[in-house]
């Protein structure tokens, strides 16, 4: 990231302003859809959604993973993977377990 | 000895050292944090509506504040990282500065928000939702503590490393900034989680 010329670091400048307008934006949107109280099931989508583009943008540009090199992409993919055993790993287990009985 | 790929990048991963070890930091954190969320979805999921006891005296505008303020710091560190990069060494005190003020902020919100909890009777051993919520909220803000300390340090006294070893100086900032932004990113996640869902 070091190696580039002072024009594209302002480039990149702008870019981080527009993101950072961006979330504040989407944590308005976030606030106020939670006043329309929707029913939980929405809601829940609806919420994690926008949390799923804030958290994409800030990984993508603020932690630079849209120019990352392969190590950290291979590291990710690992992390990604025993994240969603960890999150639906314990679900489907309750799941089964009360299919069964 | 001179620690290796501190500037450089290591020809098998391409990366400075730093940055795969902050990288590695971050994965094992995720996992921490994954642990914890998925707790919260299997006894909010299973609990019913007893389990939210406690959830009503949660603070929607002051944790809505501190969002901005958390999403402003990350906007101003990764503006003290291009800073140093543009050579500029008088705006990355500046932003880096205002990236401390906003952690400052942030813990000042945090404990106004703790202790009106806490006059009211509401501690994590009241109801499973508030145990979760200080467990979550308080690992936290032990994070962002954490990012206080590292980001002062460069600021204060480490920022001599400027002068003789330039690069690896804006390498610390970035692999710093990294892990702000992590943080940022956990609170992302936890204030529609916690305090609006």
């Amino acid at each position: 990231m070091s190696g580039h010329t002072a024009e594209e670091i302002r480039g990149e400048i702008r870019k981080y302003w527009i993101v950072g307008f961006a979330l504040f934006l989407l944590t308005i949107i976030t606030v106020a859809v939670s006043y329309l109280h929707l029913p939980i099931g929405q809601a829940v989508f609806v919420a994690l959604l926008i949390a799923c583009l804030k958290g994409g943008l800030v990984a993508a540009v603020f932690m630079h993973l849209i120019s990352e090199r392969q190590a950290v992409y291979a590291l990710l993919l690992l992390t990604v993977f025993f994240f969603a055993l960890l999150m639906f790993g314990p679900s489907f287990g309750r799941m089964a377990s009360s299919a069964i009985g | 000895m001179q620690i290796p790929y501190t500037v450089d990048e290591r020809p098998d991963t391409g990366l400075y050292n730093a940055k795969l070890g902050i990288w590695l930091f971050l994965a094992s954190e995720v996992m921490l944090f994954g642990a914890l969320f998925s707790s919260y979805i299997l006894l909010r999921t299973g609990g019913g509506e007893s389990f939210l006891v406690g959830h009503e005296a949660l603070n929607v505008p002051l944790a809505f504040v501190n969002t901005l303020v958390l999403i402003f710091s990350s906007v101003t560190i990764v503006m003290s990282w291009a800073s140093l990069r543009l050579g500029n060494f008088a705006k990355f005190r500046l932003w880096m500065g205002v990236t401390l003020l906003c952690a400052l902020a942030f813990m000042g919100i945090k404990a106004v928000e703790y202790g009106a909890k806490f006059e009211h009777h509401l501690f994590p051993s009241t109801s499973n939702f508030l145990g979760i919520y200080f467990t979550l909220t308080g690992l936290h803000a032990l994070h962002v503590i954490g990012g206080l300390i590292v980001n002062g340090y460069l600021w204060g006294p480490g920022a001599k490393m400027y002068r003789t070893e330039p690069q690896r100086f804006i390498n610390r900032i970035e692999t710093a900034g990294l892990y702000w932004h992590f943080v940022d990113l956990v609170w992302i996640f936890l204030f529609p989680s916690l305090y609006l869902l």
